[in-house]
């Protein structure tokens, strides 16, 4: 070993020496790489993100030529009129409701579906087309169905033997959780893989050993199993949390963020206003998104990278 | 397990999984199935009964034609591929030196890199970058911003995946006088193989079926996807009322995905699952 990385290695911290007294010098690993992935991050990520914080306190619209600075002016109006909370609110009762739904089809199909038979692995891969398929086209899917004489309907009335129309889809009250289901049912074969995943890496004789010890289906699964899927669990509930709070896709195809706003989340919210070209304002709200996420999201990131470091 | 023994609890879940599946999966589908071969004026209530006349020529043909299907797939090819290329090449690359160099400056790089993974793009400000930089309404547009926004996602995946090879390997090649660049092609780039496909399924995933930052990036321009096309298409249901072409429309767009899924399913779930639960 050379003497200029001996004497780099006193200047820098203990995890380098370990691995630069194994022989590595940082020339092996130039620092050029790095660029492309930076640039495209720098350029198409972080920048607009900075962007964000400038032009959400300007006047930038379809309606004039120049951009000019405008203070709080669209958090104002945004927040004079009710619609920066209620974007809030409903985005994250959707998120929490799509969490929460989610998961619990994903784990129910994991469990159900758990035994390693052909019948077992034929249906996963049924309950895993959704995941393949556009949000938008599971929307349409959807809309078709819940309308207050489509199928569904029609299939409770043929139950029931009573005329039955539910306006699934517009209600002012119970349509987010509708909505929520319904993307939910697209994202939960993803769920049910991992937790499958995450099933098979609890030991066989742990199971037994329980069982051996009287303990009932319900007790096994409480008390081994479900401590057991703790990673899974996290993951699934971070991503599908984080994750709807962008939702769009399967909302517009469904409410397009009716009936009356109740289902406006906030970028079907962005995507109305900026149609109307009311760009500074979309870009407010975007900035408000930005600034939601980043607080629910320290918590989820500190716990990715603490998997990266187990890992 | 002793439950198994009991032979009348032994056929309970398989046929509950079975009716569940047809239920919970089977019915939209077949609404969607159904739908696209019914006649217009059938279509207009939608439901699950079979078509009393059908018109699956008819309505394939109206469809692919109404939603210039070879436009948008070509549109679609045109923005995946490139996109998903470049960021595989540009993050494993960046993977690499993240993985093995250490340090804080290191450590912050990487965090950065990954913020991605949670952070949403700031959709509407990417609009004003993209028409300053001519870019707007245009591929290379739309593939920058793909690749922008799933890079985080990319440089997770592989980064976690080189710290689990040896480093040993690189360093026989290295004796050998092999130069970094070398290194990586010959000795890295192969060993990546497995975390590259999982990469590569999720961000077609992603990509093939976007429509929210297609919307603000290609609205308007000259270039089309399939998802911008079938919203087109759907935003005529508005005032003609055509379920019948919608889901024809959808079935075609959904193919692609599902064959690819169909031949290489193992491969896919178990790649997919990798990434998540270790």
């Amino acid at each position: 070993m050379s003497i200029v990385t001996a004497e780099r290695v006193s200047s820098e911290p203990p995890e380098t020496t370990r691995r630069v007294n194994r022989g590595h010098r940082t020339s092996d690993y130039p620092l050029w790489f790095l660029a492309p992935a930076f640039a495209v991050l720098g350029v198409f990520f972080f920048l607009p993100t900075v962007f964000n914080f400038v032009y959400a306190f300007t006047n930038w619209s379809s309606f004039h030529d120049d951009i000019a600075f405008a203070g709080f002016d669209n958090f104002q109006s945004l927040f004079s009129d009710g619609t920066l909370v209620r974007a809030i609110r409903i985005t994250l009762v959707y998120a929490v409701l799509v969490a929460i739904m989610q998961n619990l089809f994903g784990l129910g199909l994991a469990l159900l579906l758990e035994r390693d038979t052909r019948l077992n692995r034929a249906l996963r891969v049924v309950f895993f087309i959704p995941v393949l398929m556009s949000a938008l086209a599971v929307g349409y899917i959807f809309q078709a169905l819940l309308k207050p004489d489509g199928g569904l309907n029609q299939m409770i009335g043929a139950l029931t033997g009573t005329d039955v129309s539910i306006a699934w889809l517009g209600s002012t009250t119970w349509t987010i959780v509708v909505v929520a289901f319904v993307n939910s049912w697209k994202w939960m074969g993803l769920a049910m893989v991992i937790y499958l995943a995450g099933l098979k890496s609890v030991p066989e004789d742990l199971m037994e050993a329980a069982v051996v010890d009287g303990a009932g289906p319900w007790r096994a699964f409480r008390s081994i199993r479900l401590p057991l899927l703790a990673p899974a669990i996290t993951f699934n509930v971070a991503t599908a949390l984080l994750g709807s709070l962008n939702g769009f896709d399967s909302i517009q195809a469904t409410t397009q963020g009716g009936p009356a706003q109740t289902t406006e989340v906030v970028d079907i919210f962005i995507f109305r206003i900026f149609g109307y070209g009311l760009f500074a304002q979309a870009t407010a709200m975007s900035l408000v998104l930005f600034l939601l996420v980043t607080v629910l999201a320290f918590p989820v990131i500190g716990y990715l990278r603490h998997r990266e470091r187990v890992l | 397990m002793n439950r198994a023994t009991n032979p009348t609890v032994r056929w309970v879940r398989p046929v509950a999984s079975i009716i569940l599946a047809v239920v919970v999966i089977g019915i939209p589908l077949w609404l969607a199935l159904v739908t696209s071969a019914k006649s217009q004026g059938e279509a207009n209530l939608p439901d699950l009964s079979l078509p009393d006349s059908w018109h699956i020529g008819d309505n394939y043909r109206q469809a692919f034609e109404q939603g210039h299907m070879i436009k948008a797939l070509a549109g679609s090819l045109l923005v995946m591929v490139p996109a998903v290329v470049g960021v595989l090449i540009c993050g494993s690359l960046a993977s690499w030196v993240l993985a093995r160099r250490a340090g804080r400056m290191t450590s912050l790089l990487y965090s950065a890199g990954i913020s991605g993974i949670v952070l949403p793009p700031a959709v509407v400000t990417i609009v004003l970058l993209l028409r300053q930089l001519g870019l707007a309404g245009t591929a290379g547009g739309m593939i920058f911003v793909y690749m922008g926004m799933y890079m985080s996602v990319v440089i997770f995946f592989i980064t976690g995946f080189v710290r689990t090879i040896p480093i040993d390997l690189e360093e026989a090649a290295r004796i050998d006088g092999a130069r970094p660049l070398t290194v990586f092609v010959r000795i890295i780039l192969p060993l990546l193989r497995p975390v590259i496909a999982t990469a590569t399924i999720l961000v077609c995933l992603y990509v093939w079926n976007d429509i929210f930052y297609s919307f603000f990036v290609l609205g308007g321009g000259s270039v089309t996807t399939l998802p911008l096309n079938l919203y087109s298409v759907a935003s005529n249901n508005l005032y003609q009322n055509n379920w019948n072409l919608i889901f024809a429309y959808v079935i075609m767009m959904s193919l692609p995905l599902l064959v690819v899924f169909a031949v290489a399913q193992r491969r896919i779930i178990s790649g997919i699952t990798g990434g998540a639960v270790k």
